[in-house]
């Protein structure tokens, strides 16, 4: 059964949502989605970057009122 | 070794050198690079536990960065190795001349490293100093 989560990283600049993004990973099971909250303009860009070197499944990126939200699927 | 190493070779005392070779030991650790950071003569005195001293900044960004939420240069050490693949190692030769031992040190770091040693793991990978 798989799970999702979100993680509030707003107001943390580059890398602390990334590395919260993977703290969380780490004990996530597979196809486990978790949603990142990030108000840093570099870690939205970053973080579908990270996800697509160690190839996670990237679900989702979407901006809100200053506020990206990032769904992340771990894939492994 | 393989082009996937990282060596960073930390020499200053400056927060946004401390900071900038904190984000890029754990940005490449967990991205799936072998990171290895040897810390050396003016970093050093800021992993040894009794100095509570805070590194100065060298710049107005770096007091600028001082009073943002931005994660502290030693976390992100600490999350390069236990999130990935990074070893923090103290400069042997700095620590003699601060006459400082391995239990004065942070608990995350490993094992003290000379300069021949950290030299010939840098070899094939790539070598940042900050």
């Amino acid at each position: 059964m798989t799970s999702k989560q979100v993680i509030d990283a707003r107001g943390t600049f580059c890398p602390g949502p990334l590395m919260e993004l993977i703290a969380a990973i780490k004990l996530a099971a597979v196809g486990d989605e978790i949603e990142v909250l990030s108000t840093d303009e570099g870690s939205a860009s970053d973080i579908p970057e990270w996800i697509h070197k160690v190839g996670h499944d990237l679900v989702s990126t979407a901006s809100d009122a200053g506020v990206w939200h990032v769904v992340v699927r771990k894939a492994k | 070794m393989s082009s996937n190493k990282l060596s960073i070779l930390v020499v200053s005392g400056s927060l946004e050198r401390l900071q900038m070779a904190a984000m890029v030991a754990s940005v490449g650790a967990v991205s799936g690079t072998q990171v290895q950071v040897l810390l050396s003569m003016n970093s050093l005195q800021y992993f040894v536990r009794a100095n509570t001293q805070e590194p100065g900044a060298e710049g107005n960004f770096g007091r600028t960065m001082a009073g943002k939420k931005v994660p502290p240069f030693k976390q992100l050490l600490q999350q390069a190795m236990e999130l990935g693949d990074a070893k923090i190692h103290p400069c042997s030769m700095a620590m003699d001349v601060l006459g400082t031992k391995a239990e004065d040190l942070e608990p995350f770091l490993a094992r003290p490293l000379g300069l021949t040693r950290f030299l010939t793991d840098s070899v094939g990978g790539q070598l940042l100093t900050f």
